[in-house]
């Protein structure tokens, strides 16, 4: 394979991985505490929407990214107030979240721009390379030369590593996501911990969401986040809710989508749909425990404290 | 008691969206008035617009939303009737493509069943993992839908992609595997008497049987029917599934075979997940379902001809459809609360 393609093959996986992995290890914190928020889809269109607005007021990128994880947050305070503080279902609360968000950002961005059709032009958040790392062929132009956003999806999976495994706080999380019934019985605040940690989840999809709208395109449109919240939550259970992992498997992600354009500059027409059908049956595959043990956290989806009727 | 909840809860629910959405509407700076006037006149106010568009497009959200229904009652959160809705008009284009010189009477029914036996093939495998491996099958039906677009979009752009090779879609399907119309001169067909006849049978089955109360119990409780009913709960659960999934299929199959005689990549606009908005706020029972169905295919039918004369963009339809799910989640919330306060049985 030619060295210059291969390079921005890679470059691109990386591109369409970051948004993934910014959602996906917002996600994985929040499950592990026992919230799947599949309303993460109205958490990224609702970033996208809020960065296209705030860079657009700002005049530049990154205010926008501000912006687009405030918007995100947003949205997920909706759901968190309804599926935490309210103890509504988190599957179908979330549903809801998804269908609410990506129908009010068409209004909105409509009511604003009008129906036109004219693509809304963006100030764009440029890449950052990294001095020396940058320089080393094809993985430095893939992985250190991308939009800043990058670098924070970099920085959070050993953080987050850190905090889950290592430190006292990431046992109470964790706790509140296996046992919450113990865990509240030794004194851990489950209900403040899901909160937090679907707030943190929320404002890093908003932050994924802004990129796709300033980093990738410089424009808005209605639906831009073609289910990438779902992809996201895909890419969690793949990761086996380890944040390195999900790391590398929103990046694999990334890779499935960019083989879709570079089999189409090779003049493949057909067949790129089974590549990015390939993901999910992976992740489905690992779920079945054929690529090891992938186990959910013990009261993922669970509302808590449990009423009985 | 539930029952009773269910029934008080949606009409205070619906109540309570409209008023948000006039509210919101309102903000917005157009007339909530004008906007829900152009939402009804645009769905219902000629008989042609009724038959042609909004009963057209009730069809599929009854069947997801009878599939739906089905599945919550037992106990199972299968969101995957928008894959199974594609598994389903996949094997019905597939089928229908091939029937040939089949007489109407067995080409029909036949392509219907193959859609339903799509649906509850695709269904199985979420099934099987949770039945045998123990994985929830919320996340594996959400994949399962992921999939199912994808290779949808396979099938399209590759081996079922039409003669000429021009556009992502299939041929046509033969003459005698297509419904037959109910109101000449219009669009609608016969799906229609389908779905509401498989109303009437879900209801009736869920009511009146054996299996229907199993269906019931284990949904309540699946220990308890194990041990105080001696339910197999483990077939209840597959049996309920693989119907389930049937009947998403079969939405496919009815699509294929009544609307578009052809599968393309956006055949659904996401009725799978609408499907649960309708299932809920009929509160999981077959008959109502009839009606939420209805009333979202009003709305879905509606929202062009509101963005036109009041200027509302069509999408606040979709987010309309969000507050009816998350007021028949609060409402149903608040009322239960307030019956287990008079209990005094809310516990912590």
């Amino acid at each position: 394979m030619d060295s210059l393609l291969l390079a921005s093959f890679a470059e691109a996986a990386v591109r369409l991985g970051v948004p993934l992995a910014l959602a996906a290890l917002g996600e994985t914190l929040s499950e592990r505490t026992g919230v799947i928020n599949i309303g993460l889809e109205g958490s990224i269109i609702a970033g996208a929407l809020g960065g296209a607005l705030g860079a657009l007021a700002w005049g530049s990128a990154g205010p926008g990214i501000v912006a687009g994880a405030a918007a995100g947050l947003f949205v997920a305070l909706i759901f968190a107030v309804f599926a935490i503080a309210l103890n509504t279902d988190q599957i179908i609360t979330g549903t809801a979240i998804t269908l609410g968000g990506l129908g009010f950002t068409g209004v909105i961005y409509q009511a604003q721009f009008g129906t036109t059709g004219t693509a809304l032009s963006l100030p764009t958040l440029e890449a950052l390379p990294i001095p020396g790392l940058s320089a080393i062929p094809i993985v430095g132009p893939a992985f250190f030369a991308q939009a800043p956003t990058a670098y924070l999806a970099y920085a959070l999976a050993p953080a987050l590593w850190w905090l889950l495994y290592r430190t006292e706080w990431g046992l109470e999380l964790r706790a509140a996501g296996e046992e919450p019934d113990a865990a509240a019985a030794a004194g851990v605040r489950v209900r403040t911990l899901r909160f937090i940690t679907t707030l943190f989840a929320g404002a890093l999809a908003g932050i994924a969401g802004a990129h796709l709208a300033l980093a990738h395109t410089g424009t808005f449109s209605e639906g831009m986040s073609a289910g990438r919240g779902f992809i996201a939550i895909a890419v969690v259970v793949l990761g086996r809710w380890n944040p390195p992992l999900v790391l590398v498997a929103a990046l694999f992600f990334g890779a499935a989508s960019a083989l879709q354009f570079f089999l189409q500059t090779l003049g493949w027409q057909i067949g790129y749909q089974l590549f990015l059908a390939l993901p999910y049956v992976l992740t489905l595959a690992a779920l079945a425990g054929w690529l090891g043990r992938a186990r959910a956290p013990a009261a993922l989806a669970q509302s808590w404290p449990r009423l009985h009727d | 008691m539930n029952r009773l909840l269910g029934l008080i809860s949606a009409p205070i629910a619906l109540i309570f969206t409209l008023v948000v959405a006039a509210g919101a509407l309102t903000l917005g700076g157009y007339d909530p008035g004008a906007a829900f006037g152009a939402l009804v006149e645009g769905a219902l106010g000629s008989p042609r617009a009724l038959a042609s568009v909004t009963l057209v497009r009730m069809v599929p959200l009854l069947l997801t939303g009878l599939a739906v229904a089905l599945a919550f009652r037992a106990g199972l959160w299968n969101i995957g009737a928008e894959g199974q809705l594609y598994a389903g008009a996949a094997m019905a284009v597939w089928l229908g493509l091939n029937a040939g010189a089949l007489p109407s009477w067995v080409a029909l029914p036949g392509v219907l069943a193959g859609a339903a036996l799509g649906g509850a093939l695709w269904a199985l495998i979420p099934a099987l993992l949770r039945l045998r491996l123990g994985v929830g099958e919320v996340i594996t039906t959400l994949l399962m839908n992921f999939v199912a677009l994808n290779l949808a979009g396979w099938l399209v752009h590759g081996p079922l992609q039409e003669s000429r090779g021009v556009f992502p879609q299939t041929d046509p399907i033969v003459e005698a595997a297509r419904l037959p119309l109910l109101v000449s001169g219009t669009r609608l067909h016969g799906g229609l008497l389908l779905g509401l006849a498989l109303a009437a049978v879900l209801f009736v089955v869920l009511r009146y049987s054996a299996i229907g109360f199993a269906t019931r119990a284990v949904g309540a409780s699946p220990q308890a029917a194990a041990s105080a009913g001696r339910i197999a709960s483990g077939r209840i659960l597959l049996g309920v599934f693989l119907v389930s999934g049937a009947m998403a299929g079969l939405a496919g199959g009815v699509e294929i075979t009544g609307v578009t005689f052809a599968l393309y990549e956006n055949l659904s606009p996401g009725h799978g997940y609408t499907a649960i908005a309708v299932a809920l706020l009929a509160g999981l029972h077959p008959l109502a379902v009839v009606v939420t169905s209805f009333v979202f295919a009003v709305l879905e039918a509606g929202a062009s001809a509101m963005q036109r004369s009041a200027g509302v963009p069509a999408a606040w339809v979709n987010g309309v459809q969000a507050l009816v799910i998350l007021s028949v989640l609060a409402v149903d919330q608040v009322l239960r609360r307030a019956w287990l306060g008079r209990r005094g049985e809310a516990d912590g």
